[in-house]
């Protein structure tokens, strides 16, 4: 038995080496474009991994990851931009202070985007875990409304339509990866604990998980406030990685995204959610080749934009008639596992 | 001061009277089954006493402190568990950690002590499993430990939810037709369980339950609902002779 942990620990950690030397020549070796689809990669597998945590674990239908990422992304994003920047950006109602004085290392920014997040996560908890099933989805769906449009008006915070220019290019694969690799790991941690176990008791029936002596609210609320975290740190990393951002990125579009992302590899599945993050993400932009012109034979088909979406939606059809529960169900990866594969292999 | 105390409980769902008047007194290590016929307003009373529903009036008092109105995990924390007449088990969840998740409860470590694995919650994690391992094998259910609870056959899945109720440490146990589809057989042995059950973890017993060989056979004391109003009281023998109760059950003499 001990054994076995320790071959999985050094399974792990040989992976993740792999995983940095990977990077490593991708960064040296590989174009400016796959570098962007890796970093989106990275970025998508955080916010479906904690979207899952709430949505698949804790079993509490919720429509908010949008709103999360936007806080993330402007509390970032304003603390990083240097007072002479904001000045040149507010051209409408100045910042008001003191946030227009200030300017903070990446880091720091970071982590304080993070802790807004998840106190607004925790703000908005109160309200929305006093509903369940359809009318929580459509309350949490309610809230990333509000925030959109509250970044639209709310000119002297968030600039209105204008959103905010110039942020400095901070996030590369080592930021975008190793936050990835971290938030995995806490949220894996996490679901395999106590904790988790009554995160999972909570979505399989919440009357017995009160009825054995789990206060509901309160892990819904540990769920939801964590996941806005991470949702709020990957936020802030997604605004430095593109630049420029306004209230048009943060519709919920991005929500539906992530929606799919974690339905496809399989609701609350840890595993399913990164595998379906990286379909979605790869295979996106591996897509893009049927948009372009194409000559079979003599038959001529010009590009057709937006083609990608019908086959993208062709494939969701095919996943609900054939794989219901998506690809990997409720079952995670695990060493032993794919040991035992390769030992049945053999055989 | 009795163990367990009830005082004119009511109630009302709009217009409609499910419980009406229901009083209780229970001594401590007492076996007391509640009877009547179906929508009498049994399982009501079960969820009024664990907090499911808040009821209209009355009092329910549990080792001298009120507890109508509290939430369901805070009663379960003072020592009252139940289960559920139509099994409710944590069906995606193996058989151990079904049980596991009733200790969470009384866990002393915060969440990033659990994430980080700290000495600390490690130990409290290693007593989990060793307590509802113990337990599991108490109640012979061991050989399914890594099974889904799901994956149990019907009975098992009864003596699942017995012994996950068992698990939070209850002082009272509220039972909800634990009998239900099951055959004589099994009957039998659930019998035979909750006796030993009931001496080994030093428990107070309340069932509901419409299997009347097994209510007469195990209950010290009955009560017997009808409409929410509680028509009789006393030994099984009494019951059994008093004609309101024939009445309830199998209408007016003159029907018969």
């Amino acid at each position: 038995m001990d054994k076995n942990i320790l071959r999985n620990r050094i399974l792990t950690l040989v992976s993740l080496i792999f995983l940095f030397f990977f990077l490593y020549l991708a960064k040296h070796y590989t174009s400016e474009y796959v570098l962007r689809i890796l970093n989106n990669t990275a970025i998508f597998i955080t916010l479906a991994v904690s979207y899952n945590l709430i949505n698949g674990i804790t079993g509490q239908f919720s429509l908010e990851p949008n709103a999360f990422v936007a806080i993330g992304a402007y509390t970032s994003a304003l603390l990083t931009l240097t007072p002479a920047e904001k000045e040149l950006s507010f051209i409408i109602k100045p910042l008001i202070w003191p946030l227009n004085s200030i300017s903070l290392p990446f880091l720091p920014s970071l982590i304080i985007a993070g802790i807004v997040t998840a106190f607004f996560g925790f703000l908005m908890g109160f309200p929305v875990f006093r509903v369940r099933g359809d009318y929580l989805a459509i309350v949490t769906l309610g809230f990333g409304e509000v925030v959109r449009v509250v970044a639209n008006n709310l000119q002297s915070i968030t600039n209105g339509p204008l959103g905010l220019k110039g942020l400095a290019p901070y996030t590369n694969i080592w930021w975008t990866w190793g936050f990835c690799v971290f938030t995995v790991g806490f949220i894996v941690m996490l679901v395999n604990s106590s904790f988790g176990r009554a995160m999972k008791a909570i979505r399989e029936d919440e009357m017995a998980a009160e009825a054995s002596g789990i206060n509901a609210f309160r892990h819904k609320m540990m769920a939801f406030t964590i996941s806005a975290f991470f949702e709020g740190v990957a936020g802030g990393m997604l605004a430095h990685l593109i630049t420029t951002i306004s209230p048009t990125l943060f519709t919920f579009f991005l929500t539906f995204n992530l929606l799919i992302i974690i339905v496809a590899g399989g609701l609350g599945s840890t595993t399913g959610a990164i595998i379906g993050a990286v379909l979605f993400s790869v295979g996106g932009e591996l897509l893009r080749a049927v948009e372009e012109p194409m000559d079979i034979g003599p038959l001529h088909i010009p590009g057709v934009p937006g083609m990608r979406m019908v086959i993208f939606s062709i494939i969701l059809i095919l996943l609900m008639l054939f794989a219901r529960s998506g690809i990997m169900g409720r079952k995670e990866f695990s060493w032993d596992w794919l040991i035992n594969k390769i030992r049945g292999l053999k055989r | 001061m009795s163990f367990f105390e009830i005082k004119n409980l009511v109630m009302r769902f709009g217009g409609l009277v499910a419980v009406d008047d229901f009083y209780l007194s229970l001594a401590k290590g007492e076996l007391v089954g509640l009877i009547g016929p179906n929508g009498a307003g049994k399982t009501t009373v079960f969820n009024m006493i664990t907090g499911v529903y808040t009821p209209t009036e009355g009092h329910i008092i549990f080792q001298g402190e009120e507890i109508q109105g509290k939430k369901s995990h805070e009663i379960t924390a003072m020592g009252i568990a139940r289960t559920f007449q139509n099994i409710r088990l944590f069906n995606d969840l193996s058989v151990l950690e079904n049980v596991m998740i009733a200790y969470h409860c009384r866990i002393k470590s915060n969440f990033l002590q659990a994430v980080f694995r700290f000495p600390i919650y490690l130990k409290e994690e290693k007593k989990m499993v060793n307590g509802a391992k113990d337990l599991l094998e108490q109640l012979d259910l061991i050989d399914f430990a890594y099974e889904k609870a799901s994956a149990l056959p019907y009975g098992q899945q009864r003596k699942l939810e017995i012994a996950r109720a068992l698990a939070t440490h209850p002082k009272l146990l509220l039972l909800d037709e634990p009998a239900a589809g099951m055959n004589p057989n099994e009957t039998e042995e659930l019998m035979k369980l909750i006796q030993t059950i009931r001496k080994d973890f030093d428990l107070t017993i309340f069932l509901i339950e419409h299997d009347m060989k097994f209510v007469m056979g195990i209950c010290e004391r009955i009560k017997v609902l009808d409409y929410g109003k509680t028509i009789a009281e006393g030994s099984p023998e009494d019951i059994q002779d008093n004609p309101k109760v024939i009445e309830a059950y199998l209408g007016e003499r003159k029907y018969a």
